[in-house]
């Protein structure tokens, strides 16, 4: 552990990637296999089981360093993350203390605990912090509470994985795609020689995404290079057909089977040895129009859909890209010919397989009018993909944009505020706002990010000043500020108090030309949910 | 209630007995300052009463024509119906705790103070009294120093690292008491020259002056056009953090020092390679310890995270408030991002 401990340093120190790379590649030449496969899956993103609650935390706290409740919540709102508001109040051991290793920690100690009553795993958790330097404290806790981040991507990890192994990327990104075991095995086979039939087995392409399109047009060329089609406001997955059934992952990389059934027993009608590329959307058959986002989110959480849910919420799977066809890896061919190879193998299979059909302009002009339609298709937007292009490995700019249409906006009034996490900690940048009905003001949503640092600033020092009152660490200021909020979407909502909800709510400028009686009412926002 | 002895009015702590304002915010009549620090020295009033070792450090920040009485430590002085006196509070060369005795009360005000070892200046000296107004900039147990020792270490092995890459080593740090207490502790392991940005020059003269050993320096001003600061350690103050007076290093590495560096996010808002933990405050343990020793009957607390202090010190059996429930309308204290 104290390696992993000294690598972890090492990446939070730095802000440079190739540091961080050299750090990552140098750490896996050096550790011993089955610590470094760990150290790939913590980094990763890879994730953890949560072996001890916050409270369960909190009460061995307690319980060491007899300090009160209320002052390890104030601690805790100040420093922001609780592992590390512990690290900080526990006496700590000096230089040594224990090193035990990583997978011994990930395959011994932390499952152990779950396996203890509550009291049992705080009287554990104490035994195990007391030889502890503070920062093995931290990552120990980081670890247990299922959370580690440590400001590197997947994307860099992969990186530092092909330097190490002196391998392409793309390899090492398909090598680790899916639910990739972390053994001592699997992380030398990470650096193992390249196999023909490498694609052939359960886990996933990785997948390629879009950017957002931020310039003009035109710059693009000719309307003729590219595919054009909607952007749909769905879950993104790959359907595999392997000789034993069909598997569906997400675009994080979860298998989503049982969850879809409708769209597995479609898949098995697929020729054995395919893999297609789509978007999952909830779709009944009488509409024009998928529903909207909210409805497949009851899908997403049942495991095992009932009948009633089945049958008021069919989903399908919009397929846009065809990575794979008699068990032969086509994304090195061009998108024109997959396409048509995909159609072809759709062609017939009912709306449960259809495919995202082209939107056909001869005019970026013609185009530009017609995504003016999205909304009221319920798509975000188009994407355009080059029709030349291979199906590319993550995030690449020039071959795949999206092309979202302008977000709604709403001038709200800052009525809370609490302290953020990580960066952010001890400094107020969770706000809440609230727009009018009547004489109130009501909130309607949260959004934590879209003003720079020195605004950041600014407002918590006005924060600070201007605090009514405290719930925990909630606090209610006067109402002063209006901030022009942004968000993709809006829905009537039981839920929530004013009675709509919006998606991806975010700053979108602070308005101090604006007074709060110049705040937008519920009302307006009760229209656009209606419209 | 003590309100007689010491009032917060908008310009500052008054003592209505002596008829003078401690630390005051505006000008005044009479001051009594506690140290050189911009937010506790300010420039204006009548006349100002401070301990003789921080004299040089006044003149530097009041001018050269105020009006300045030096007080011995311990040497009592009387100002209307009170009595004061200046004890050592170890937050910077010269600074000073005060104690006011009168109307039968004695009461401490504080100032900034520290308990950890520091060869720039004289430890504090735990001052019995009925009233003791402390600070607590750093008022939380997450706040506990490391040693000096681990520090200087951890900064030395930054350097030879910055060396090793061939980058420079630019330590960022307040100008005034914590890089002369680097230079003073650095000096117990290296002898190699610290560069410094002008600001700082003058400042670690007058220490210096006051027979501070400290490692040598020069400045970075002096060096050639073009000079390469490979592997040089340079100290600037965190206002020249960003400023085009950094391009004449290049790709340097940047570290800051300060206590606020103890907490993970702090450091990683802040964009600098490193963090080291140094303070010239008192950290948790260190409030708890002052009030003990001082064995006041009440604790008033100032700025910081009182409020956790406040109510700490209430649950084990002090009778303690924040300095602001005196009444009166404060001038609003500093922010905590600001304290060091």
């Amino acid at each position: 552990m104290r390696r992993f401990a000294a690598l972890f340093e090492a990446l939070d120190r730095t802000s440079s990637t190739s540091a961080k790379r050299d750090a990552m590649a140098a750490y896996f030449a050096d550790a011993p296999a089955v610590d470094a496969a760990w150290a790939v899956y913590v980094l990763g993103g890879g994730k953890l089981k949560r072996t001890a609650t916050s409270t369960e935390l909190r009460l061995a706290l307690a319980a060491e360093t007899g300090y009160a409740d209320w002052l390890i919540d104030d601690s805790y709102q100040h420093v922001g993350d609780l592992a590390e508001t512990i690290a900080l109040m526990l006496p700590g051991t000096e230089d040594g203390g224990d090193d035990v290793p990583l997978h011994v920690w990930m395959e011994a100690r932390l499952p152990s605990l779950a396996r203890l009553e509550p009291s049992e795993r705080i009287e554990l958790l104490r035994e195990w912090w007391r030889p502890l330097p503070r920062e093995q404290v931290f990552l120990v806790n980081k670890l247990l509470t299922g959370s580690l981040r440590v400001g590197v991507s997947q994307r860099l990890v992969v990186q530092a994985l092909a330097q190490w192994a002196d391998l392409p990327t793309d390899l090492i990104a398909h090598r680790l795609s899916g639910t990739w075991k972390p053994t001592a095995d699997a992380f030398l086979a990470l650096a193992g020689p390249e196999r023909a039939d490498e694609h052939a087995g359960e886990r996933p392409y990785p997948f390629f995404l879009a950017s957002p399109l931020e310039q003009d047009i035109d710059v693009l060329g000719s309307v003729g290079d590219w595919l054009a089609e909607w952007k749909w406001d769905g879950i993104r997955a790959q359907l595999m057909r392997r000789a034993d059934g069909a598997l569906l992952w997400s675009r994080g990389e979860e298998r989503l089977d049982g969850r879809f059934p409708e769209i597995e027993l479609a898949a098995l009608n697929l020729p054995d040895g395919c893999v297609l590329d789509g978007e999952i959307l909830a779709w009944t058959l009488d509409e024009a129009h998928p529903l909207p986002f909210a409805a497949l989110q009851k899908r997403i959480g049942k495991l095992k859909p009932g009948p009633k849910l089945l049958a008021d919420t069919p989903v399908r799977l919009m397929t846009y890209d065809l990575l794979e066809l008699d068990g032969q890896d086509l994304r090195e061919r061009p998108l024109r010919e997959r396409r048509a190879m995909l159609a072809a193998l759709v062609e017939g299979h009912g709306p449960t397989l259809a495919l995202s059909p082209a939107v056909d302009a001869s005019t970026w002009e013609a185009l530009t009018a017609v995504r003016r339609e999205s909304r009221e298709r319920r798509t975000e937007g188009l994407m355009l993909k080059r029709l030349e292009s291979p199906y590319r490995v993550g995030r690449k700019r020039g071959d795949w944009w999206k092309w979202k249409v302008d977000p709604y906006t709403v001038d709200a009034v800052l009525l809370y505020a609490q302290p953020g996490h990580g960066r952010r900690s001890g400094l107020f940048t969770d706000y809440t706002f609230g727009v009018w009905e009547g004489d109130t003001l009501v909130p309607v949503a949260k959004a934590y990010s879209g003003l720079d640092d020195a605004e950041i600033g600014r407002l918590d020092r006005w924060i600070r000043a201007h605090t009514i009152d405290r719930f925990g660490p909630v606090r209610s200021v006067e109402p002063t500020h209006v901030f022009e909020l942004a968000f993709e979407a809006i829905q009537a909502s039981g839920r929530h108090k004013a009675g709509v909800a919006v998606r991806f709510p975010r700053i979108l400028r602070w308005r101090t030309d604006l007074g709060i009686r110049d705040a937008d009412k519920l009302d307006d926002l009760r229209r656009l949910a209606s419209g | 209630m003590d309100s007689d002895l010491l009032l917060p009015r908008p310009e500052g702590l008054y003592c209505p007995a002596g008829d003078f304002f401690i630390d005051p915010m505006q000008p005044v009549a009479r001051a009594v300052v506690t140290h050189a620090h911009g937010d506790h020295a300010r420039s204006g009033s009548g006349l100002y009463h401070v301990a003789a070792a921080g004299t040089l450090l006044m003149r530097e920040r009041l001018g050269a024509d105020s009006v300045i009485h030096a007080h011995d430590w311990s040497e009592r002085f009387t100002l209307g119906d009170t009595s004061l006196s200046f004890h050592p509070s170890g937050h910077i060369l010269g600074a000073a705790q005060v104690r006011i005795e009168g109307r039968g009360k004695v009461v401490v005000v504080s100032g900034d103070y520290k308990r950890d070892p520091d060869p720039t200046c004289a430890p504090f000296e735990p001052v019995p009294c009925d009233v003791f107004v402390t600070e607590s900039t750093f008022g939380l147990p997450i706040y506990r120093w490391p040693s000096m020792r681990t520090v200087v270490a951890d900064i030395l092995d930054w350097v030879d690292e910055c060396r090793d890459r061939g980058v420079p080593a630019v330590l960022f740090c307040y100008a005034l008491g914590k890089a002369q207490r680097l230079l003073a502790e650095l000096a117990t392991r290296t002898d190699r020259t610290v560069h410094l940005h002008g600001a700082m020059l003058r400042l670690v003269e007058v220490y210096r002056n006051a027979g501070v050993h400290m490692l040598p320096t020069v400045a970075v001003s002096e060096s050639a056009r073009g000079k390469d600061f490979a592997g040089e350690l340079i100290m600037a103050p965190p206002s020249a953090a960003g400023s085009p007076w950094m391009r004449r290093f290049g790709k340097a590495s940047t570290g800051f020092a300060s206590g606020w560096m103890q907490v993970r996010g702090a450091r990683r808002r802040r964009g600098y390679d490193r963090g080291f933990v140094v303070s010239d405050h008192a950290d948790w343990p260190g409030l708890l310890r002052s009030v003990d020793d001082c064995r006041a009957k009440r604790i008033y607390v100032t700025h910081g995270d009182g409020e956790a202090l406040v109510r700490h010190l209430r649950d084990t059996g002090h009778e303690a408030f924040p300095l602001r429930s005196l009444g009166g309308a404060m001038p609003e204290s500093r922010s905590s991002e600001e304290g060091d």
